[in-house]
């Protein structure tokens, strides 16, 4: 499903250059979960951005869902993001302007899709996600757990492919921490594919796959045996669909 | 909702929107006085009659220019004699010498301050005025002074109330006149109110005012067609009376009212065109508020990024907005203009100030065309944003 060869990400400062990832290869089959930790500036969220088409690499080839994605024009890329792809980010990113509801509609407005369906949806994702009491708040009458679950569910809306969550606890306490994993993890069992970048150990433990990033080169990458149980109908030792 | 999402800012919003307001009502107000006036003078001049040519002392400068109010020196005098001769063009129909001053005019224990009128009988057909009673002054010789004078309405009225006024007499100076008629024209004319003239023979004016000069003659064609040849004539017969010299300045009326035309168009456009500078300066605005939702708002445009949004989308979002602001600017704009305008015909109702339509279109054209030229970079820089800097600035 995705497929990372080589892998670069060059940033200019000033006049040196910072070598973000370089040469970063990585396959991730549908429906995995992975953790990616490493130490901080060794390019873990640099390498979320690429996977995200949030970011174009330097250098190296990225294929997502058999689709080499540097030669997709920027129109391509935008719906690929709309459609096949959901963040959730540290800073949850939750518009103060709008409902919790009004924020899970977001990305489904920005696809044109249809009102009726839209609320449909979105009645679905805050159910999903136990917001349906919370769906008229705003982001500021909310604390930090329901507030990442507010940004999980419009992550989640459009039915993506793939969810990748970078530092999705870093801002939340225990209990909250607690609760929203455990929400990203039903979803992955539903049949998402779910990346995670942390640097809490006992979060990336919790993966069946875990990266581990080191000045911008994957240092090592091994399942965990020690992992919950995968999505049914998902063989973690299964080769990556082609 | 991602408008709202990208954007909001109701206060400065409000204030863009009243700024683009203020400007378009502004032109509006401003370019429809204009043209009021315009409108005005043109139906004034109209009223005088088609095929006047004017003799004025002096000579103008410029051509097409309005004499004495223009040179230094003070010009040669036109004389009574002067307007005899004109009448010996076939081109010329009537010869009007016009005189004007101020007197105290007196009958029985009253008084007023006037507007003496020294003219002759063809200043009625050359002015189409209209009389309430008896009849105009007689017409003959110009040399003779005779005394018999015509009354506005309201010198009438005050002098002799109930009375009878033809055949009374009034005292200016030393000279005692007959009344032997009664206008019914009101309006103005040279700037004086018709109501308040005395009108008398030109050579009693003269004598009366004390003036060496007319103050200018009023020559009337038969035709259009002969106006040209009148004013040839015209000159002709007072150079050769001045010893060859041209110091007369002859003009028709239409060379008057086009010059008046000209003038009047350009301050119109003149003051559209301040009006129009209120609308750069909402262009500014525009600029300066979009800027500000760019900056602001930079997180919440890298997350409408990481969620899907084309750059075209976040251009359109933000070009929209500014048209739309201009827009609603406009539009609030036209409607205060309007208004204005039918406020300010109730105050001065001799104007016509309907807008012309120029203005109703190119008003908020400018304003919807500032709006989309001052929201563009802007709008570029937005879309322009990079989305992963974006989202981490916050
Ligand atoms: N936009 C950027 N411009 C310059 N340098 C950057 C930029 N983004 C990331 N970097 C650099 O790339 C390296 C990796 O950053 P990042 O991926 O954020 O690391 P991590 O998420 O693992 O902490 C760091 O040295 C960082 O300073
Ligand atoms: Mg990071």
């Amino acid at each position: 499903m995705i497929e990372l060869r080589g892998i670069e990400r060059h940033f200019h400062v000033g006049d040196q250059e910072v070598h973000a990832l370089d040469g970063v290869d990585l396959a991730i089959g549908a429906g995995d979960y992975v953790s990616v930790m490493g130490p901080s500036g060794s390019g873990k969220s640099t390498l979320l951005n690429v996977l995200g088409l949030l970011d174009r690499p330097t250098g190296g080839r990225y294929r997502l869902e058999g689709r080499d994605i540097t030669t997709l024009d920027e129109q391509d890329q935008a719906r690929t993001r709309r459609e096949r792809i959901g963040f959730v980010f540290q800073a949850f990113h939750l518009v103060q302007y709008l409902t919790a509801a009004e924020n899970v509609e977001l990305p489904l407005v920005l696809g044109g899709m249809a009102v009726v369906e839209r609320r449909a949806r979105v009645t679905a994702a805050l159910e999903e996600l136990g917001l349906t009491a919370r769906a008229a708040h705003r982001p500021e009458e909310l604390s930090g757990g329901p507030r990442q679950r507010v940004a999980i569910a419009r992550a989640t809306v459009t039915h993506p492919a793939i969810l990748l969550a970078d530092e999705p606890t870093g801002n939340l306490d225990r209990r909250s921490t607690a609760d929203v994993m455990g929400r990203l993890e039903r979803l992955w069992r539903a049949g998402l594919t779910l990346i995670v970048v942390t640097h809490d150990p006992e979060i990336g433990d919790r993966a069946r796959r875990r990266v581990r990033m080191v000045d911008g080169r994957v240092a090592s990458d091994e399942s965990n045996p020690a992992a919950g149980d995968p999505s049914p109908g998902i063989d973690p030792a299964a080769p990556f669909p082609a | 909702m991602v408008r709202r999402a990208a954007l909001r800012h109701p206060a400065r919003s409000g204030l863009l929107v009243l700024s683009v307001a203020v400007g378009v009502a502004a032109v509006i107000v401003l370019a429809s006085l204009g043209e009021g006036a315009r409108r005005y003078i043109g139906d004034e001049f109209a009223s005088l009659g088609t095929h006047l040519v004017l003799v004025l002392p002096g000579r103008a400068e410029t051509a097409g220019g309005i004499p004495g109010m223009i040179g230094g020196q003070t010009p040669r005098d036109l004389t009574i004699a002067d307007a005899t001769a004109l009448r010996r063009s076939s081109a010329v129909r009537e010869v009007a010498p016009v005189a004007v001053g101020e007197a105290l005019v007196l009958h029985g224990g009253r008084s007023r301050q006037s507007a003496i009128f020294g003219t002759s009988a063809d200043l009625l057909p050359l002015r189409h005025w209209k009389m309430a009673q008896g009849r105009f002054l007689a017409p003959g010789d110009l040399e003779r002074a005779a005394a018999e004078c015509v009354i506005g309405a309201r010198v009438q009225r005050e002098l002799f109330g109930s009375e009878p006024a033809l055949g009374g007499w009034l005292r200016v100076g030393d000279r005692r006149f007959r009344v032997v008629g009664v206008l019914a024209t009101e309006g103005r004319s040279i700037g004086i109110d018709v109501q308040d003239l005395v009108i008398v023979p030109v050579a009693a004016a003269m004598q009366l005012l004390n003036s060496s000069s007319l103050f200018r003659i009023m020559v009337g064609a038969p035709s259009r067609e002969s106006m040209e040849r009148a004013k040839r004539d015209v000159e002709a017969i007072l150079v050769a009376r001045h010893q060859g010299e041209r110091d007369v300045t002859v003009i028709t009326q239409d060379a008057v009212l086009k010059t008046f035309d000209r003038i009047l168009r350009a301050v119109t456009l003149a003051i559209a065109g301040i009006g129009g500078v209120s609308l750069v300066v909402a262009g500014v605005l525009i600029t300066n508020v979009m800027l500000v939702a760019v900056s602001q708002r930079t997180a919440e445009i890298g997350l409408l990024v990481a969620l899907g949004a084309t750059r075209g989308r976040i251009l359109g979002l933000f070009l929209g907005e500014a048209g739309a602001l201009a827009l609603v600017g406009a539009l609030a704009g036209l409607a205060v203009g309007i208004a204005s305008n039918l406020g300010l015909e109730q105050a001065l109702p001799q104007l016509d100030l309907t807008p012309p339509l120029w203005v109703l279109a190119a008003g908020p054209a400018v304003a919807l065309g500032t709006g989309l030229l001052a929201g563009a970079a802007p709008a570029r820089r937005a879309a322009a944003l990079d989305p992963v800097v974006a989202l981490r600035g916050s």
